[in-house]
């Protein structure tokens, strides 16, 4: 155990003195580390949608409104109270705490309304959301808020994202987690073995807000401007596309889903409408033959790896043994 | 009501006065008296829509009570949330099982004792050793999802994690249903085995012969009412009751 803290120390300090070397020598184009600080904060977007979405198996359309709430806050607090730059972090977490505070809200309707029910609820949540801050002059109505300073680097996204993968996995394999889970399969049923299931939704809808709004504060002061339609119906599919491609209840799932279709969608800009149609296409394919997505409920582990590959030397095996004695 | 019978005097584990649940305006519970005493097997028969899961389901706070009254070692245990009536002890196995199909045997036992088990980790660690001694079967199974496990074996995970809460009241719904006649046996003696530790159970049965056997008392329902009380031989003794319920 201590020699694998270890690993994943040393794989950190790796990981950042290559977001530095990056940054500071020139080592990739700009606009292709562009794209992966799209990949990274769009992880942590996935993360937080897949705790409700996939680990609570609560359909909702909230991430948009909860979002917005994230980048529209942090970006007012950078703008006006925490202004300079070191003082990042705090504008974040500022951003965070609003969106946990929504998150909460939107939670209450949980408890009674399931199912589609709950889908309308939280997509007028989101809607709501996105025509207050257009009529809401003070935060620049339907222009929205610029210019926000550009905070937001390769390093700050590299250091949110490992955040995210560390808390998100230590919360989902938490007693919080299993609970989590447990209602997802049988509300009933965990609250007939003593689970306080208002208080789980609470806790899992406050940490998937908290990530969310992190996401939101990051690409605010990465594009340095932000207005409502950043948040509308395209926020909600987006989000939605990136958990379902990469797998429902699933960390490595969430990376996966954000890395394919960020740089899909980022590196087809060229092609126009095109990349819609090619990314639509991937996403039907993908849930023909994996409906709960690529790595649905499933972790990548070394493990899992071998096994795989076992399987795939057993089919193959059988295979020519039965080519053989077809012969 | 007929022979009372000598039952045990002091105040009931669980006593349920004059009980009326009402689904919208169809009365499913009409006026419903009873008492478990503690360490008893008491069993609630009756037939199809007579009553008996909905009773459980009131018990444990699953759904509203009209009127009347539920006491718990004489307090009213009436309106409260289900996850708080487990925490007093009295723990609901569900018709048909409904474990965590997608979760492993282990964390369906683990979501069960996820208030303490951080806390008090020997307690957590002497309930799981009982309930796998009492289901060896689990313990093969330790690793697997829950939804691959066989009729019985889910049962017996259902049976394990009401026990892994530390609950010492159990009712258990329909526990034989479904299950091939070797295993009901053991199921049945399993319930045995687990109410000589000192475990109060109250046990809803559609198989009243095997019920019976074990049971220390019985009350059947007939369409929302109790139409019968009485120890299992006077009942076995009753011709027309014995004709109508138990087959």
């Amino acid at each position: 155990m201590k020699k694998r803290k270890g690993f994943h120390l040393i794989l950190f300090a790796v990981g950042l003195a290559l977001c530095c070397a990056v940054m500071n020598f020139g080592l990739i184009q700009t606009s292709k580390i562009l794209i992966i600080q799209y990949v990274g904060i769009y992880i942590i977007f996935v993360l937080g949608i897949n705790l409700v979405n996939g680990y609570l198996g609560i359909f909702s359309l909230a991430h948009a409104g909860i979002m917005a709430v994230g980048g529209y806050t942090a970006s007012l607090a950078s703008m006006h109270i925490f202004t300079s730059p070191w003082m990042f972090p705090l504008s974040l977490l500022t951003g965070g705490m609003a969106s946990v505070l929504v998150g909460l809200c939107v939670a209450v309707p949980s408890f009674n309304v399931r199912g589609d029910y709950l889908a309308i609820i939280t997509l007028g949540f989101s809607l709501i959301v996105k025509s207050i801050l257009q009529n809401l002059e003070v935060v620049g109505g339907p222009r929205g808020l610029r210019p926000i300073p550009k905070y937001t680097n390769l390093i700050w996204v590299y250091l949110c994202v490992v955040l995210a993968i560390v808390m998100v996995n230590r919360f989902v394999k938490s007693k919080y987690g299993r609970n989590m889970m447990a209602i997802r399969e049988d509300q009933i049923a965990s609250e007939l073995v003593s689970v306080d299931v208002r208080n789980a939704k609470s806790v899992a809808f406050s940490v998937s807000a908290f990530f969310i709004g992190i996401s939101g504060a990051l690409i605010c002061h990465l594009l340095s401007y932000t207005n409502p339609n950043s948040y509308g119906y395209s926020a909600i599919i987006d989000g939605l596309v990136m958990v379902y491609l990469g797998g429902v209840g699933s960390i490595t799932g969430s990376i996966i889903g954000a890395l394919i279709w960020q740089i899909l969608v980022q590196s087809l800009r060229t092609i126009g409408t095109w990349r819609w149609i090619i990314g639509g296409c991937i996403l039907v394919v993908i849930m023909i033959f994996q409906p709960n997505g690529i790595f649905g409920n499933r972790e990548l582990s070394i493990a899992g790896i071998k096994r795989a590959f076992a399987a795939i030397r057993n089919r193959l095996a059988k295979g020519a043994a039965g080519k053989k004695d077809g012969q | 009501m007929e022979s009372v019978g000598n039952r045990k005097p002091g105040t009931p584990a669980l006593h349920v006065e004059d009980l009326r649940v009402s689904y919208r305006k169809i009365a499913a519970l009409k006026s419903i008296t009873f008492e478990v005493h503690k360490s008893e097997i008491v069993s609630l028969l009756g037939a199809n829509g007579a009553g008996k899961t909905t009773m459980l389901n009131a018990i444990s706070g699953a759904i509203p009570v009209e009127s009347g009254e539920i006491r718990h070692d004489g307090a009213s245990i009436k309106g409260v949330p289900p996850h708080r009536i487990v925490q007093k002890g009295i723990v609901h196995v569900p018709e048909g099982r409904r474990i965590f199909a997608d979760l492993s045997v282990a964390e369906n036992l683990r979501v069960a004792a996820y208030l303490y088990e951080s806390k008090r980790k020997t307690l957590f660690k002497e309930r799981l050793e009982f309930v796998l001694s009492l289901f060896p079967r689990l313990k093969e199974r330790y690793a697997q999802a829950g939804g691959t496990l066989s009729g019985g074996e889910q049962q017996m995970l259902a049976i394990g994690r009401a026990l892994i809460t530390g609950g010492d009241i159990l009712l258990l719904d329909e526990p034989s249903m479904g299950l091939a006649p070797m295993l009901v046996q053991e199921i049945f003696d399993t319930i045995v085995k687990i109410s000589q530790t000192g475990k109060t159970i109250l046990l809803v049965e559609q198989n009243a012969t095997m019920a019976m056997e074990i049971s220390n008392y019985c009350y059947v329902l007939e369409t929302g009412l109790i139409s019968f009380e009485g120890e299992p031989e006077v009942l076995r003794q009753d011709n027309d009751i014995a004709s109508a319920y138990l087959g």
